[in-house]
């Protein structure tokens, strides 16, 4: 009786498995990717792609992509650091300020201390990732939480820039170099360098250990530190990757745009950075989130600020919009999080 | 009863801890033999958790001894006591819940394709796979985020994950506790399975009922000392009712008399 149950409940499964056929190999496709959380965001970006080059056709001109593409780099690589920060469950105020500061320690390395244009850029990015270990200090061994923490570094750096500057732009040493050309001053530079550094990171977060401890950081932090998981130095590199990031987006922009102004980045790139990687999916709780899917959060965001500039809109309206847009979003992680909590069992 | 201290696994003499003015353990002894199940139980307050601490060597005892295969060790910390053999399985504490099955299983032991520090993921879940299925965990897919699992699923992963850490001495905290009969007997199977493979099982619980039918021995802790210390019989469950129901008698009464 059980030997003839046995084979034809194999053969049923069998049959209602998916066939790999060649015309159901597309669907299986389609299946896998709107299985992933990226999916639905990426569909916004291209409803929204549509729409804007139906309203202006010059959306999709040559000049308009470069413009978008800029729009979108230095804020893309920032979002990388504070997905991997907002995953291991902390927060980074004061990149925004790193990315302001950096081009000016360039500057003053080549200025006043005579170093080559290389060696100043690695010496400002070595200041943008000491800024990170002292966030991760306070916040890791301090006990001080990251939002008020970075806030406080947040003023404390801009003082800094202010001070350092006089408050007055100063123009990027080496423009007209093929040095600065690749680091950011030729048309897709800075984007090149946004998305190697967003598949570098993809790989790090879902493919290597430093990947998965933040993961366990931010999702079980005594379960991770029982299992022997360290989480500090989990969240210290974070810090120091964010900052580093943060720091190295100021420099790129400042080669882009031949020179560095102390009001440059600030809160605003930060709050689109962090705008980015919640509406692209990582929770704001910690415990999960995607790369891909806070440069595609950001991009969202890049495409409606460039499409209702071409629409003419008023920046102030517009900024009511984004800022609407950007609450329900994370209003809806935050939900949809505890939704899935709730539906575990 | 004789006991011959070369088949301890775990021995513990003369063991206290006091926080301030009071008394957690007084003076426990307690032994555990190789590949035995024993059973811990005793009221909230007896001093459960603080020996459970003390064996994880998350705190140090004031005063006793601990020897571990007949050598005497000091549980320094909590890495210091798993590098000896001894894990313990908290209840809901113990996995992390955005990561698949098999993360979990190899969460800080990943296995990597060398010499890149890049996960082997198919080597890992391959080997999750083959571990559960050898100690007769059933769970859908070793893919799936624990999030998805059932109570009694997660609490099979977590044994079996402490089990694959070369664990010698499994410490489980309330594997029962909220749980329904179906996955009670899911853990109850495992630890069955267990026994097979050389791991010597200490079971903390609140119920008895529930552990005794796992259990080749049952201590009873009150007031920080080990008063009851007897194998498995059918008469044991009664044994240990009056003696609960006594102490309950003699509390209530005394509750009476201050009120």
């Amino acid at each position: 009786m059980a030997n003839e149950v046995l084979p034809e409940a194999s053969t049923a499964q069998a049959q209602t498995e998916p066939t790999p056929e060649k015309g159901a190999l597309w669907l299986r496709i389609l299946g896998i990717f709107l299985k992933q959380r990226e999916a639905s965001i990426a569909v916004i970006a291209i409803v929204l792609t549509a729409y804007f080059w139906s309203s202006n056709p010059v959306f999709l001109s040559k000049e308009n992509i470069g413009l978008l593409s800029q729009y979108t780099a230095a804020t893309a690589i920032i979002a990388c650091g504070e997905v991997m920060l907002l995953i291991s469950g902390e927060i980074d105020l004061s990149v925004g300020y790193v990315y302001a500061l950096a081009p000016f320690i360039v500057y003053f390395a080549v200025e006043n201390y005579g170093l080559s244009l290389g060696l100043a850029v690695v010496v400002g990015l070595v200041i943008s990732l000491l800024i990170g270990v002292i966030n991760g200090v306070i916040v890791v061994y301090l006990g001080v939480p990251s939002l008020i923490a970075t806030l406080g570094s947040l003023l404390a750096l801009n003082g800094i820039t202010l001070t350092i500057s006089n408050d007055f732009p100063v123009l990027t040493p080496g423009t007209g170099t093929k040095f600065a050309e690749v680091m950011g001053h030729s048309t897709f530079s800075e984007i090149y360098w946004a998305i190697g550094i967003i598949i570098v990171m993809q790989i790090i977060l879902s493919r290597t250990r430093w990947g998965l401890h933040t993961i366990a950081t931010g999702s079980n932090l005594l379960g991770a530190s029982e299992v022997g998981v360290n989480f500090r130095l989990i969240k210290m590199s974070n810090f120091m990757l964010t900052s580093l990031l943060g720091g190295f987006a100021g420099i790129l922009e400042a080669f882009r745009i031949t020179s560095a102004t102390p009001g440059a980045g600030g809160t605003t790139i930060m709050f689109n950075a962090v705008a980015g990687a919640v509406i692209g999916g990582t929770a704001l709780q910690g415990g999960s989130g995607t790369i891909i899917g806070g440069f595609l959060g950001v991009i969202v965001l890049s495409l409606l600020s460039d499409g209702f500039t071409l629409l003419g809109i008023n920046a102030n309206t517009f900024d009511i919009v984004i800022g609407g847009a950007i609450l329900v979003a994370m209003i809806l992680n935050v939900r949809l999080q505890a939704l899935r909590k709730a539906g575990k069992q | 009863m004789i006991e011959q201290p070369q088949e301890d696994v775990l021995l513990i003499e003369g063991v206290a801890k006091r926080y301030g003015a009071v008394t957690a353990l007084r003076e426990v002894r307690m032994h555990l033999r190789r590949g035995e199940v024993l059973g811990l139980i005793g009221d909230n307050g007896a001093g459960k958790s603080t020996l459970i601490k003390i064996l994880s060597g998350f705190i140090q005892p004031d005063d006793g001894k601990i020897f571990i295969n007949g050598q005497e060790v000091k549980l320094r910390s909590v890495p210091h006591a798993r590098s000896l053999g001894i894990e313990t399985v908290y209840q809901d504490l113990a996995l992390v819940n955005e990561l698949s099955v098999y993360h979990n299983m190899f969460l800080k032991r990943e296995q990597l394709w060398k010499p890149l520090p890049l996960l082997n993921n198919r080597a890992m879940k391959r080997a999750a796979r083959e571990y559960l299925e050898q100690l007769g965990v059933k769970i859908p897919s070793v893919d799936m985020e624990v999030f998805k699992l059932s109570g009694g699923q997660r609490q099979a992963v977590a044994i079996a994950r402490a089990v694959s850490s070369n664990a010698k001495i499994l410490l489980l905290d309330e594997p029962l506790a909220a749980m329904g009969a179906r996955e009670g007997a899911l853990i109850l199977n495992l630890i069955r399975n267990l026994k097979g493979k050389d791991v010597s099982i200490i079971i903390i619980g609140h119920n008895y009922a529930q552990v005794l039918e796992i259990c080749d021995r049952i201590n009873l802790l009150q007031h920080g000392m080990i008063t009851f210390d007897k194998p498995i019989a059918p008469t044991l469950l009664e044994e240990l009712n009056e003696i609960v129901l006594r102490e309950y008698r003699i509390n209530s009464a005394g509750v009476r008399k201050n009120a």
